[in-house]
């Protein structure tokens, strides 16, 4: 233990028994689902083409972009856009082609997005795919570099794009979102089985010995067929479905080893590229929450403007529009774009009004406020009761007063606030010896919904991360 | 209440940076946020957040703690009567009923006055100089303190007492949430300890200086304090005998008294069933620890019973129900070990944190009678061995990781 730890894999690898791995429904007890107004209905539509794309390299947290294009270049889907200035074979591609028709930069020059404005011919670059049946391990890392695809498999520890040049002890997908309003799975997958299959044998070719592991919503039958991989069933509340929490479940990940994980809608993307030689990767998105007009889902091309699936949704100062969920996702203004891991658009409204207290503040009755304490009566409302929540922080951050809080919501083995403390200290030894490589900031959303001192707790987990990433990186 | 809205509203320029009141900010952004929730919006990480706040915890706590103080009111008045014989044990509760209310709020009001006026005033002094808003733990360590007192105890006291346990027991620690041990203990034990002689004796009776008459038994000490006095000697001698009548019954210190809390003691602590309302109140709304409650329940009982078994002396012989109504432990179980900052931290850690409280009050209870109010003294000695069970705790954690890695590491053998 301690600063020794190594970020490559040093475990001696064991094979796995997948019979060890496949049992029973694992029932995750720890947690809530947050029940928002607004849910998409199941109906799919093609959004209409966004005039323009971008790549954030926000979404892929802790790439530090080298630009391959300048503003005005040309660029066709599946050309490279930047790649990570210290690992040069992580690349990002154009989702779509166009012109390229800025570079947005922030604060010290940060690059916050390469927007391309697209030219609606759609035409794509195209890539040489050897069989993967035959394939060697290099030839498909290669391929995959090529293709843009790192920076859409992350990896554990410190939640980054994956590093090509490791072996992962094994790759997780979970096969499901249980954020709120979150789209279901059978909606996404509709008619993509093939094409997730055949990302599902490239990437078994590229796990080390621990295999490929799917988490599988209990009840949901979309992934009956998928076939070479260690499936396990899971049944509970947010975050059941986070893959972290499968992982610590199934395989938990020890110190010094490494493991790649990837959205299910990713993994067949990937299949899509390899049956077609092409990159354009799709998305299906649910456009919901409680101010959108008509909640439903749309399916677009990567990186398409929020604008396009708002349509009729007046979004003003009293409105927040979330690419993401609204516990993890990111908050866009109504001319912005579509995170490259979102699944769904959330607009709520906003709360930058004041609560006086005895109607809407703290001594009120809180019938509408959605409490995961018993402090309010949400735990005597019926279940089916949906709630219009707004962005109001209900209150004003506090030291650490309140404990057994965090628990209730973060099924891992893990303490959350000790992991948090050591992590504000900036005690590197303690975070490793508490399990911080086990964990992402979004495991830990739940427990910043509920914190009484209202903590920006995920900031913290990433702090951590990133402290980590940087002494042993 | 846009009316309220527009005045804070107005009111606000001159207490922020540059205004005339700047420096009574603190103030100002406690009296607006106690009214407004304000209009801050989350911006990043979730965006949306929990209903609950310190405000409605620590406010939960104050309703919870309403039947004590209520029932407390009422006692010392009841036992100023019962003292003077105005009333016998015989009366309806309900006569004089007024009077003693009456009585009551005269003694129990200028304590909260003084607890409140004096601790917050440091907290805000503190909040100004380090630039921090007002945290609302004081709210309930304020209640605290009058609940825990006895009744004829001198108010400066009470204000040294609440200035030091404020100052050193929190502010020097950091404040709310940083502190060790609890706050409103903490000023208990400093009275103790400070004005022992003051502290002793006729104290816990309104004016049972003054009033010359008194009944027959009406001695003016708490049950504990009876039971301290036989420590040490011959159970079959007479004095001995004499006291524990008092618990027979049809005695003073009856199982029913002493549950109903119709006994001299601190203003807060006599009524087990006030306390236990208060209990279920937490319990139900989820604020208070259920886990530490029930262990410190069971802690006391055991050693109760442990000495129920022994039975070297008298106060052994008091039967363990008995014993954990009296005094200050179901006070001590309900509002003062379940303290989240200055209990134990893991869930687990609550379970062994609550039994050794419970466990070591009425050890020290029996055990040593110069402290006749144990459960104080074992849950300071918690609040400070807290750290080191969940040390402890977390340390099973670790290890059990650290095993995880020893056994993947092990290299498959064919």
């Amino acid at each position: 233990m301690g600063s020794d730890l190594n970020p490559l894999p040093t475990f001696a690898p064991r094979k796995v028994n997948p019979s060890e791995l496949m049992s029973s429904t694992i029932r995750i007890r720890k947690g809530a689902d947050i029940r928002l107004k607004g849910r998409a209905s199941s109906v799919v539509e093609s959004a209409p083409a966004s005039l323009k794309h971008a790549i954030l390299p926000e979404d892929f947290h802790g790439v530090i972009p080298k630009m391959a294009v300048r503003p005005g270049d040309v660029v066709q889907a599946g050309q490279a856009v930047f790649h990570d200035k210290y690992k040069p074979e992580v690349q990002y591609l154009s989702p779509i082609s166009g012109t390229v028709s800025d570079i947005v930069r922030g604060a010290k020059r940060r690059i916050l997005a390469v927007e391309i404005e697209a030219d609606g011919q759609d035409s794509r670059k195209s890539f040489d795919v050897p069989k993967v049946s035959s394939a060697s391990r290099e030839e498909l890392v290669s391929l995959l570099s090529a293709g843009g695809w790192f920076g859409f498999i992350r990896q554990r520890p410190f939640d980054v794009p994956a590093d090509p040049g490791v072996t992962p002890r094994s790759i997780h997908i979970s096969g499901f979102n249980s954020a709120p309003l979150a789209p279901e799975t059978s909606v996404v997958m509709e008619g993509r089985m093939e094409d997730f299959q055949t990302g599902i044998d490239l990437l078994s070719k590229l796990a080390g010995n621990g295999g490929v592991h799917l988490g599988v919503k209990s009840g949901d039958s979309t992934f009956n067929a998928v076939s070479g991989v260690n499936k396990a069933t899971f049944d509970g509340p947010h975050p059941a479905g986070n893959v972290g929490v499968q992982i610590h479940h199934t395989f938990p990940i020890n110190a010094g080893e490494v493991v790649w994980t990837m959205n299910y809608e990713d993994v067949a993307n990937l299949g899509a590229f390899i049956r077609t030689g092409t990159f354009a990767p799709e998305r299906v998105i649910a456009a919901c929450g409680s101010q959108h007009v008509a909640p439903k889902h749309f399916k677009i091309r990567l990186g398409a403007q929020v604008s396009s699936i708002l349509a009729g949704t007046s979004v003003d100062d009293n409105s927040r529009v979330i690419s993401g969920d609204a516990l993890t996702g990111r908050r866009v203004m109504a001319d912005g774009y579509i995170g490259a891991f979102a699944q769904q658009v959330t607009v709520m409204p906003e709360g930058n009004k004041p609560k006086f207290l005895l109607t809407e503040g703290w001594l009120s009755p809180g019938l509408d406020k959605f409490s995961l304490s018993r402090a309010y009566p949400t735990w005597l409302m019926p279940k089916a009761k949906e709630y219009d929540l707004d962005t109001n922080a209900n209150g004003e951050p506090r030291a650490f007063v309140v404990t057994g809080q965090y628990e209730q919501v973060f099924p891992f083995d893990i303490y959350p606030v000790q992991l948090l403390k050591s992590i504000m200290v900036n005690d590197i030894e303690s975070m490793e010896k508490l399990g911080i490589y086990e964990v992402a900031p979004e495991d830990f959303a739940l427990c910043e919904y509920s914190c009484t001192s209202k903590i920006n707790v995920q900031q913290v987990v990433r702090e951590g991360l990133d402290t980590l990433k940087q002494e042993l990186g | 209440m846009k009316f309220l809205e527009n005045m804070l509203d107005n009111l606000r320029p001159h207490f922020e940076e540059g205004g005339k009141l700047s420096r009574f900010w603190v103030v100002y952004d406690s009296l607006e946020t106690f009214a407004f929730t304000p209009g801050h919006a989350t911006h990043n990480g979730v965006h949306i957040r929990d209903g609950i706040d310190l405000k409605r915890t620590m406010f939960l706590v104050i309703v919870a703690l309403i039947p004590a103080l209520l029932f407390g009111t009422f006692n010392q008045g009841h036992q100023y009567y019962l003292s003077i014989g105005e009333v016998t044990a015989a009366d309806p509760l309900t006569a004089m009923l007024w009077a003693k209310l009456w009585i009551g709020l005269q003694k129990v009001l200028p304590l909260i006055i003084v607890s409140y006026g004096v601790g917050l005033g440091i907290e805000f002094v503190f909040a100004g100089i380090n630039k921090h808003s007002i945290n609302e733990g004081y709210l309930v360590s304020g209640m605290l303190i009058p609940l825990i007192m006895p009744v004829d105890v001198p108010l400066w006291m009470v204000a040294v007492a609440v200035a030091f346990a404020v100052i050193i027991a929190k502010e020097v620690f950091g404040g709310t949430g940083m502190n060790i041990l609890n706050v409103a203990l903490t000023a208990r034990a400093f009275l103790f300890f400070a004005y022992p002689k003051q502290l002793s004796g006729e104290i816990w009776i309104h004016n049972i200086k003054e009033t010359g008459g008194l009944v027959d038994g009406y001695t003016g000490a708490t049950a504990l304090g009876h039971l301290a006095s036989t420590v040490g000697k011959d159970q079959a001698l007479p004095e001995v005998q004499n006291v524990m009548s008092m618990f027979n019954a049809d005695g003073m210190f009856s199982l029913t008294n002493s549950f109903f809390g119709l006994i001299p003691g601190s203003i807060g602590e006599t009524s087990a069933l006030a306390i236990l309302i208060g209990a279920a109140i937490l319990i139900w709304t989820g604020i208070g620890s259920w886990k530490v409650m029930s262990s410190f329940f069971v802690g006391g009982l055991a050693m109760a019973g442990i000495f129920n078994l022994m039975g070297l002396n008298a106060y052994m012989t008091i039967p363990a129900i008995h014993q954990v109504v009296m005094g200050g432990f179901m006070f001590g179980m309900v509002f003062m070990a379940t303290d989240p900052v200055t209990a134990s931290q893991t869930e687990t850690g609550k379970w062994i944190y609550g039994f050794f409280g419970g466990f070591l009050s009425i050890m020290i209870r029996v055990f040593n009678p110069a402290y006749p109010e144990g459960v104080m003294m074992a849950i300071l000695f918690m609040n400070v061995m807290a750290p080191l069970i969940d040390h402890y705790v977390v340390g099973a954690n670790i290890k059990r990781r650290e095993r995880r890695l020893a056994a993947r590491a092990i290299p498959a053998t064919a």
